[in-house]
């Protein structure tokens, strides 16, 4: 019975440490979005340009939906070149780039895209209204947006070439919308 | 002259009295105490453990204006807090519904209570119900009180 105990009192302590180290080794940044599978939530803001940005004129093409903000250094401007890079590399296959800056000064938004070079369609999302749509919780986040509507992946961070190009080529390998 | 000014005036009233009467219709008042009630209930997306109600963040304050034009457009608390757990999951939602595994975090630290309790309770009986041998005065040597007694004598 003594016995018993000695070895009982330390062993309820394992479930407990086995706990920790799950919770130590998770990333509380890195939470599944219940939007991938789902219909990308519509949107229509200007460009900093004043052109209108309606998400849905792009049914039928693979979009590339990026969340940022001037002042998200470094991810934002690692990854900025990447999404100028691969747009201008793919944009005469049915994808789209397009860039949605939050929480940002205008002068700040486009003193960014300017200071970078940036190319495909910009926009701001003054009143935070897409970026709750989205589930956006920091930025970068990327959203990949399939030819059905769909999202099909979101990305937390800054994007790569590698996870631009594998998600774009899978989705582009799917069959067109009707 | 007088009577157009009146007309003009007339027609003022009546155009003020429309839009104050579409605007009433159209956004209903939302008292600050439910959308701090909702904002309390949601986590701040860009802030570890803090809530939308509580942290002074642009994007905290985007969300309490979106928490309360949606009240304002006729919804109920709970649709509004279903708007955000669909977006970002039961993640953002500060305590966790009460059901299935989430269980799990509302009665463990009831259970934990009371096998504490329980604990602590056998280890309090067992010390205060020991063994009479146990409590027995040491058995003192003749010889050694002897000694003792002795020593004391010539000390005072």
């Amino acid at each position: 019975m003594k016995r018993l105990w000695r070895w009982l009192i330390p062993l309820a302590a394992v479930p407990v440490l086995a706990l920790l180290a799950y919770g130590f080794r998770v990333s509380p940044r890195d939470i599944p979005s219940p939007l991938v599978g789902r219909p990308a939530p519509a949107f229509t803001l200007a460009t900093l340009g004043g052109a209108p940005l309606d998400l849905a004129a792009y049914r039928g093409k693979v979009v590339v939906v990026n969340f940022w903000a001037s002042w998200c250094y470094p991810a934002c401007y690692e990854e900025a070149p990447v999404l100028e890079r691969n747009w201008r590399g793919y944009r005469d296959r049915g994808v789209v780039v397009m860039g949605v800056g939050i929480q940002d000064k205008r002068e700040a938004a486009e003193k960014f895209v300017g200071d970078l070079g940036l190319t495909f369609p910009v926009a701001q999302d003054l009143k935070g209204t897409v970026s709750v749509d989205y589930g956006v919780y920091g930025v970068p986040e990327t959203f990949f947006v399939d030819r059905q509507g769909r999202i099909r992946l979101k990305h937390v961070g800054a994007v790569t070439d590698e996870v631009f190009q594998t998600t774009v080529d899978r989705l582009l390998a799917e069959a067109p919308a009707q | 002259m007088s009577r157009l000014v009146v007309a003009w005036l007339a027609t003022l009233m009546l155009l003020g009295a429309t839009v104050h009467f579409a605007t009433a219709q159209s956004s209903k008042a939302v008292s600050e105490t439910t959308v701090h009630d909702v904002a309390a209930q949601l986590r701040c997306v860009v802030c570890q453990n803090l809530s939308v109600a509580d942290s002074p963040s642009e994007m905290a304050s985007q969300m309490r204006a979106i928490i309360r034009e949606r009240l304002a457009a006729g919804e109920s608390p709970a649709d509004v807090q279903r708007y955000f757990v669909d977006r970002y999951g039961e993640w953002i939602l500060l305590s966790p519904p009460r059901r299935g595994f989430n269980l799990l975090v509302w009665l463990l630290p009831l259970v934990a209570v009371v096998v504490g309790l329980a604990v602590t309770a056998a280890l309090v009986w067992r010390w205060s119900h020991r063994p009479r041998a146990a409590r027995a005065m040491p058995v003192v040597d003749p010889a050694m009180s002897e000694r003792i007694r002795r020593e004391l004598e010539r000390e005072s």
